[in-house]
């Protein structure tokens, strides 16, 4: 089972008690009727879908209840960091060097 | 009032020399969420400070309270502290923006106890109980299901459990019991 940590409870806990919940960091545009359908089709469906380090939301739902943000390996399953809902993307160079 | 099957009436439901299990009494239970500044002005109607490290518990006289999130607290109390609860908290309606839900007919409380309380816990908790410190409590998952786990003593634990889970929850602890008992 995967150990996640948790943010806002400061505490590594089991995968069990924690929902995935999408990629991270997609803003919803300001105003969606201004949106070509180009670009609305893009922030509903296209994803990154990558190979390596993922920007993923998740959620704490059997505990504190909070969104937060990971960012996991999709090749290893590891989990590099998780942090806040709303703090800013970490540099990922760091993190994948603080990993090897 | 508070209508609970038959089969979910307080008391013992399983007894040996090193583990028991039963059902609590009815008490009063509340959702109390608000934003960091409405702590203290919240605390001061309910008669201890809120805590704000998630886990970490208060009580005063029968009143108890856990923080489960950072803007969220359940607070549990007798029966007819109920209505002063409410009318306290309601005080704060026009200056700390708060919601106060009353869940005391959504959830049951089983007592585990005894020194193998602990490995009985583990059938259906993948946490490591040991993380969760004696004073302290949690919002986490029992086989699937959402509880709230108190940790009252050593090897004393309480389990709040939504009243429409607990046939199953009590279903696996008391199979637990019998699978200890056996050896
Ligand atoms: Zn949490």
């Amino acid at each position: 089972m995967l150990l996640i940590t948790c943010p806002y409870c400061q505490e590594t806990l089991p995968e069990a008690e924690f929902v995935y919940a999408g990629e991270a960091h997609i803003a919803r545009p300001e105003d969606p009727s201004q949106v070509s359908d180009e670009a609305w089709r893009d922030f509903l469906f296209i994803r990154t879908n990558p190979k390596g380090p993922h920007f993923e939301r998740w959620r704490h739902l059997h505990g504190c209840g909070r969104f937060f943000n990971a960012v996991r390996d999709t090749v290893s399953d590891r989990f590099l960091t998780t942090y806040k809902a709303g703090e800013p993307k970490p540099d990922l160079a760091t993190l994948t060097g603080e990993a090897k | 009032m508070t209508v609970v099957p038959h089969e979910l009436v307080a008391g013992v439901l399983s007894e040996t020399p090193d583990l028991s299990v039963s059902l609590m009494p009815l008490r009063g239970r509340f959702s109390l969420r608000l934003m960091p500044e409405g702590t203290d002005p919240a605390g001061e109607v309910l008669g201890f400070r809120l805590p704000t490290r998630i886990g970490a518990r208060q009580a005063a006289g029968s009143r108890e309270v856990v923080c489960l999130g950072p803007d969220e607290w359940l607070v549990v109390c007798d029966d007819a502290d109920r209505a002063v609860i409410e009318q306290g908290v309601a005080t704060l309606a026009a200056s700390v923006p708060h919601a106060l839900v009353d869940l005391s007919d959504r959830e049951l409380t089983v007592m585990v106890s005894g020194s193998r309380a602990t490995e009985l816990l583990t059938l259906g908790w993948p946490r490591d109980p040991q993380s969760v410190a004696v004073g302290t409590a949690r919002r986490t998952v029992f086989d699937g299901v959402t509880v709230v786990i108190w940790r009252d003593g050593e090897t004393q634990w309480r389990l709040d459990v939504w009243r429409s889970f607990a046939p199953h929850v009590l279903d696996l602890l008391l199979t637990g019991c019998r699978e200890l008992a056996a050896g």
